[in-house]
């Protein structure tokens, strides 16, 4: 199994694929940077400054462009996308699937082999990423991050690799399922565009809307039309990690719910402790996890009942 | 013969979706001998192959590889059998030397002995000069000849190679079954599946024919061949300027004609040996004009052919 995931790795690093991520890697990070190094000196607020690196951006470029939004809904879906979408059929399609199999190695080596090598890529890159930022940031700022920040940034970036995880996964399932590199790479595509963009903008609130009608204007009205569209947004893979990084990286974010202007009248604007940080963000990596682990283990079990001739 | 049976197939049968592609086959292939495996496209001939492979599970019945079950301990078959898919693949962005060794590796083999090892079996295969020449820059041919060094590499008891020579020409075609012949010699036994009676007469020692997933002949070269024999090899063809039953009578007492038959003014005959001197004299003796002779020599050729058509 260390030789195919050996190889994995040295293919990675020497082909076009891996060069493009890198350079996208300090692209985004570069970005993040510009757009915090712009925001981050009209802020007031004095506390957690570190974090605020990676999510503030200037009030010129719109919200969306701030790091974790992009982490989310375009970096990890790209490189999951382009670590796994031709794992399995292009080794099929090239013939040296059948050549790999008649070795003495488990069946089940190859592909967990593979999922593990993109786990490892994926890691370096979001690692790489993180800390480009926090270096430069450190120099631009000049505050070191506290003990706290530190660790925060730690589980936002477990969770990164969770979350790019679940689309690697999504990826070689359809590179178990199609035989054809074209079909798997349209179909990841698609799901990207659909679960991770289109759904997120305008399926979920049009749903939502459909659903829970505001057309009375009655608070109760509008409490349950957000609550049905927040419940249908947690269907996208993105937003669940979108919302939990909000949490990891902005202690002021209390609730992830609702509140009402009286209610928030009594809450005294402190920042919510690491502890309480994670039990708000734990449903949602929970369900990451779980995603993940449904579309390696389906990928799993077709593969190792999949016939090994090519045509 | 008394030789060691070393693959054995045993009421082996495969159903792919109600259609029965391989039905009871009983197949013995001798140590130390080249086995050909024969028949037309869609024979069943790789489906064979695979399952004595353990990367296809039969229906019914059982392939025994050196003793061991190929569904039950297929790693310890892959141990002792190298592969050559009929549509193979290398990794083509990496050189032949690389991909040889990854094989190897996978092969658990040490680094200094792969070294060696993998010199050796490009010397073998007449591509020395090609061993760090990237595998995207071959051609058909020698990608075939680099499959042999890719199953040489681990050293096989006995090699399985699917359509060896399909898509080569002449030349690659020679090449590749000088290379099988020398193959016993070396301790490898192999299996080699083709529909090209020629090839399989010039290199192996025993066949059989495969149709419609049943063995139809099954035997030595030499048994074969006198089977052939004993029906008379030769067939041949007298025209006449007129049908003549006397003449026929004459010719049938020649020894060595085992039948003729008339059918107008044709008549063939078969006979054991060439006759065609003794017909002719006995032909002009009768004074009927001889319009035509031809001869025919009837071959294993015959006998595939016949299933052949079947199939």
């Amino acid at each position: 199994m260390f030789t195919i995931f050996r190889k994995e790795l040295a293919d990675f690093f020497t082909s076009i694929r891996g060069i493009v991520v890198l350079i996208l890697v300090f692209a985004i990070s570069a970005l993040a940077l510009h757009a915090a190094y712009a925001g981050i000196r009209g802020e007031t607020e004095t506390e957690f400054v570190f974090l605020r690196l990676f999510t503030t951006s200037e009030q010129a470029i719109p919200a969306l462009l701030n790091f974790p939004t992009v982490i989310a809904l375009f970096f990890m879906p790209f490189i999951g996308i382009a670590l796994g979408f031709d794992a399995i059929n292009s080794e099929r399609a090239r013939g040296t699937l059948s050549r790999v199999l008649s070795q003495p190695v488990f069946r089940d080596n190859v592909i967990n082999a593979k999922f593990l090598a993109s786990i490892v890529i994926l890691s370096l890159v979001a690692a790489a990423s993180m800390l480009l930022i926090a270096g430069y940031g450190l120099r631009i700022i000049g505050v070191p991050p506290s003990s706290e920040e530190v660790i925060r940034l730690f589980i936002y970036l477990v969770s990164i690799i969770v979350y790019g995880a679940f689309w690697i996964g999504l990826a070689m399932l359809f590179s178990v399922l199609f035989r054809w590199v074209g079909s798997s790479l349209l179909t990841s595509l698609a799901f990207w565009l659909f679960f991770g963009l289109f759904y997120i903008f305008m399926v979920a609130p049009a749903l939502a809307n459909a659903l829970a009608p505001t057309a009375d204007g009655t608070t109760q009205a509008l409490i349950n039309n957000y609550e049905m569209q927040q419940l249908l947004l947690r269907i996208s893979p993105s937003y669940l990690f979108l919302e939990s990084s909000t949490v990891l990286l902005l202690p002021l974010v209390r609730t992830l719910g609702i509140i009402t202007i009286g209610e928030a009248a009594y809450m005294i604007p402190n920042p919510l402790s690491l502890g309480q940080s994670l039990l708000l963000a734990w449903p949602h990596l929970t369900i990451l996890i779980g995603l993940t682990a449904v579309c390696f283990g389906v990928s799993y079990v077709v593969f190792m009942r999949q016939e090994v001739r090519a045509t | 013969m008394g030789k060691k049976i070393v693959v054995e197939t045993k009421d082996l049968t495969k159903r792919y979706d109600g259609t029965t592609v391989v039905d009871r086959l009983n197949l013995h292939v001798a140590e130390n001998e080249v086995f050909g495996l024969l028949g037309p496209n869609g024979a069943g001939k790789t489906t064979t192959i695979l399952m004595l492979l353990g990367l296809t599970e039969p229906a019914s019945g059982a392939a025994r590889v050196f003793g061991f079950d190929s569904t039950k301990e297929p790693l310890k078959v892959k141990r002792l059998a190298g592969y050559l898919p009929e549509r193979l693949g290398f990794y083509e962005n990496l050189t032949a030397r690389e991909n040889l060794k990854f094989i190897a590796r996978l092969n658990n083999i040490g680094e200094v002995e792969s070294q060696r090892l993998v010199g050796e079996v490009l010397e073998a295969v007449g591509m020395a000069d090609m061993a760090d020449t990237a595998v995207s820059k071959f051609s058909r041919g020698m990608k075939q000849r680099l499959g042999i060094a890719d199953v040489l590499v681990k050293k096989p008891r006995v090699a399985f190679l699917d359509e060896p020579t399909a898509g080569l020409d002449p030349e690659g075609i020679n090449q590749i079954l000088d290379l099988i012949a020398k193959l016993p010699k070396k301790g490898t036994t192999v299996v080699l599946s083709s529909h090209r009676l020629y090839e399989v007469q010039r290199v192996c020692h025993s066949i059989g024919i495969l149709s419609k997933g049943k063995l139809v002949v099954e035997g030595s070269l030499a048994a074969l061949g006198r089977k052939a024999l004993a029906e008379g090899r030769y067939r041949i063809e007298v025209g006449t300027a007129k049908a003549s039953p006397q003449l026929r009578k004459v010719i049938s007492k020649i020894s060595g004609v085992r039948k003729v038959e008339a059918k107008g003014n044709v008549m063939h005959i078969t006979a054991d040996a060439d006759l065609r001197a003794e017909i002719a004299k006995a032909v002009i003796d009768s004074d009927i004009p001889l319009t035509k002779m031809d001869i025919q020599e009837f071959s294993l050729d015959e006998i595939y052919m016949k299933y052949f058509h079947e199939g």
